[in-house]
């Protein structure tokens, strides 16, 4: 059959398989979105954010080795753009300023990825933890344009008309603000998610792997090794400079103390817990960032421990969960389960037939 | 599309397809609805209201902050075991924000769309809050008697659900001003002011008093623990009275650094960074013990705007000591816990007074139409009407003794924001009522 066949063909291209995934990850998304409350509708704006930024980490310190504590720092360039661009009168719609919010935010990454791409280790771990430090204050010491530290109010994008009445038509509820961040954030999800599923099994993709797992054959191949670190800083830092952006709708406030160095460590976080280099990893941890602390404290006050003793409950278990997937699963939750479907492929019968990788 | 997938891979993901779409119709057949469709509003019902509010309870900012809601839920228990507000029980939630706007947001979103609480209350700091403000006036959420001096609570026009409790820190500074322009007008003065609203504002109201006896102006940004650089320029400028506009700790800091550099100029410090038990014990660990004693802070002069924890014989501290010792967790009576009764108290009025219709509707109004009126252990009557929604209207200029307790240099004193006269604050302070429950 020879339409069956082109069918075939067309799926076996990452372009249509990508695709086909980003289309099913956007389904999904809303699926969820409208099927559950409208507190569950926050949460998940949260993750989008924290997805779209682990994922962009996990593209960095999986496939091509760098590691990146800034990544918080580079968010709030993202989300201090957003929120300038969008305080007129008649702002720009959200994609734009989205995309301006990327375009600067990979500026920034480049200066830093140029600096980045001499270091290794430790070093670029300290360099970058610097600019978590440092950056936030930079709104500090501009304070006409930054406001200091209470920072700037952003004004959420009201719904258009078209996307009230297609909310309507699927659900029949009336589509406040905050459903509509929702939504704009799974958008930005799934671009970003469809950029990642392409970038991995590109060129560029297999060029990052290479500089990660051997310098010196990476370099006698013809890949410019230098070059290759700050793409991926660059790439990584578009990342963050969309969760920034997404961020700064669903939060609706750019402030130096929302963009510590514990956002940064959050983001790591989730992209170590999911496993790294793992996308799917990146979606897990944002999960486990977002669900976890609420679930520990809602369910610390059920079993009769005061608000603060509650409150003081949640990083502990968030430090146990992460200790713990350290020692027992420090591929995370996705490189363990590969490693595990692996093993598990290993032992099926028909031992005699030697395994690929060997 | 009903194709056969080949890769073990495909099919991996079509099963995790599935199963995020099974997952997703189980809660939808689950979750959703939810919506009562009667005409209460959320957070009431026959016998209880639930109220809720965001705090830093855990990180940097949770020593001291952290003990506010501890005073809410003891006076809120006192008040529940005594009948409630017209028969209902008010059931108070402090969630934590570690002091981080991104998490308030978060922290308030579950309180109201989840928790689904009636009111938010006492919600505190500046970032912190401003980042809930539209969210809560668009939701039509009252805010009441948030915890910050900011001027950016009293937006009746743009944000007529948000009100808010402590004076402002601009009359602070106007009070502080006056008091050196009228008693040291010789000195030299510095000033010491955190880099946001809190310096700015409170440096503006010192300068209508003061503005050409001031010397230097020095300024730190909150995280940076290193103010060596601004008190040697303050050392260095001559000033011989400075008037900090800080939080606790950089009162520790620019105390412990003064006495490195052998720096001893005359101490102002705000109400928000005078605490002295709390700073005693930031002093204490900052030193390494080095520093101890009852109060390091003695001789400072500060404001306050209602009794202290200090005051054992005033009749608020007698009925927060009295509900202290019934409701709360044992620990020593502080300020902080003294500020969150104080709180309570007076919103405890407020839903009295809006009594059996009360509604969201009918509590803002109540704080609109009864405002000056509402009780509480403030000196000075709130500012709250149709076209203010700021707090406490005045304070008064105090010293620190010794032993920890403080002494009056000014009488109470009345004022306001822009050029609004200090006058003397003449009216009834009033003390609680029996029962130590409003309107009852």
């Amino acid at each position: 059959m020879s339409t069956d066949s082109t069918t075939k063909r067309l799926l076996d291209l990452n372009l249509t398989r990508n695709l086909l995934i980003s289309l099913a990850v956007l389904v999904a998304g809303m699926l969820l979105l409208e099927s559950t409350d409208r507190y569950t509708n926050t949460q998940l704006s949260s993750l989008t954010y924290y997805a779209i930024a682990a994922i962009g980490l996990t593209a960095l310190t999986g496939l091509n080795g760098q590691i990146s504590l800034g990544h918080g720092a580079l968010m709030a360039v993202g989300a201090y753009t957003t929120a300038l661009m969008l305080d007129t009168e008649t702002p720009l719609p959200f994609p734009v300023v989205a995309l301006v919010a990327v375009v600067v935010t990979s500026v920034v990454g480049f200066v830093v990825g140029i600096g980045a791409a001499r270091l290794h280790g430790p070093y670029l771990a300290g360099a970058t933890l610097a600019l978590a430090v440092a950056l936030p204050s930079v709104a500090l010491y501009f304070k006409g344009t930054f406001n200091g530290e209470v920072g700037l109010t952003v004004a959420s994008p009201r719904p258009p008309e078209w996307f009230v009445s297609f909310i309507d038509a699927v659900s029949g509820e009336f589509a406040t603000s905050s459903k509509y961040v929702a939504y704009l954030g799974l958008m930005c999800l799934v671009v970003a998610l469809f950029f990642a599923l392409n970038l991995r099994r590109s060129k560029i993709g297999r060029h990052w792997r290479a500089v990660r797992d051997q310098e010196v054959a990476a370099e006698i191949a013809g890949i410019n090794l230098g070059r290759t670190r700050v793409q991926a800083f660059v790439i990584s830092a578009a990342y963050a400079g969309l969760a920034g952006a997404v961020m700064a709708i669903v939060v609706r406030l750019a402030a130096p103390s929302a963009f510590t160095i514990v956002l940064s460590l959050s983001v790591l976080t989730a992209a170590v817990i999911g496993g790294l280099g793992s996308i799917t990893g990146a979606f897990i941890g944002a999960a486990v960032l977002v669900f976890l602390p609420p679930w520990v404290t809602s369910l610390s006050t059920g079993s009769g421990l005061s608000d603060t003793q509650a409150a003081q409950m949640s990083p502990l278990i968030y430090g146990i969960v992460l200790i713990l997937v350290m020692l027992l699963a420090p591929g995370g939750v996705m490189g363990t389960l590969s490693t595990a479907w692996r093993r598990a492929r290993l032992r099926r019968p028909n031992p005699a037939t030697p395994t690929q990788k060997g | 599309m009903a194709h056969q997938p080949t890769s073990a891979r495909r099919s991996r993901r079509l099963v995790l397809g599935a199963a995020l779409a099974a997952s997703a119709l189980v809660v939808a057949a689950c979750g959703g609805g939810g919506d009562g469709g009667d005409s209460n509003d959320p957070g009431l019902t026959e016998d209880s209201i639930k109220i809720g509010g965001h705090f830093p309870l855990t990180g940097v900012a949770a020593p001291g902050y952290s003990e506010i809601p501890l005073g809410h839920k003891a006076y809120y228990d006192f008040v529940n075991a005594n009948g409630g507000v017209s028969g209902r029980d008010i059931e108070f939630i402090a969630k934590d924000d570690g002091y981080n706007p991104a998490k308030t947001s978060e922290v308030v979103n579950e309180l109201v769309l989840k928790d689904e609480v009636f009111a938010i209350v006492a919600g505190l700091g500046t970032p912190t809050h401003q980042a809930v403000t539209n969210f809560l006036n668009a939701e039509g959420v009252p805010d009441l008697t948030v915890s910050s001096g900011s001027l950016l609570w009293d937006d009746p026009k743009e944000k007529p659900m948000t009100f808010g409790w402590q004076p402002d820190y601009e009359s602070e500074g106007k009070v502080i001003g006056q008091y050196i322009a009228e008693n040291l007008p010789d000195a030299k003065v510095g000033v010491f002011g955190q880099d946001d609203e809190l310096g700015e504002d409170g440096t503006r109201g010192l300068e209508q008093y003061i503005a050409d006896q001031i010397v230097s102006k020095v300024t730190y940004v909150p995280g940076n623990t290193d103010v060596g650089p601004q008190i040697a320029e303050l050392q260095k400028s001559g000033a011989d009275v400075v008037v900090g506009f800080n939080v606790p700790s950089y009162t520790a800091l620019s105390q412990l650094v003064s006495m490195k550099l052998n720096y001893k100029p005359t101490w102002f410090y705000t109400n928000v960074g005078s605490d002295s038990g709390l700073v005693g014990s930031l002093l204490e660990e900052f030193s390494k013990g080095a520093i101890k004693g009852s109060s390091p802070l003695a001789g400072v002069y500060t404001t306050t705007y209602m009794p202290q924890a200090s005051e054992p014989d005033n009749e608020w501290t007698k009925l927060w000591q009295k509900v202290w010792d019934e409701y709360g967790d044992g620990s020593p009576l502080t300020n902080y816990k003294v500020y969150g009764m104080s709180q309570a108290f007076t919103l405890v009025d407020a839903l009295n007074r809006a009594g059996d219709d009360l509604s969201r509707e009918s509590i803002v109004e109540t704080f609109e139409q009864d405002g000056s009126k509402l009780s509480g252990p403030n000196y000075v009557p709130f500012r709250y009407s149709e076209d203010r929604h700021a707090g406490i209207g005045g304070l008064k200029l105090v010293q620190i003794q010794a032993d920890g307790t403080t002494a009056d240099k000014t009488p109470v004193l009345q004022t306001d924001v822009g050029d609004a006269e200090i006058e003397e604050f003449t009216g009834d302070v009033g003390t609680p009522p029996e029962s130590g429950i409003p309107g009852s």
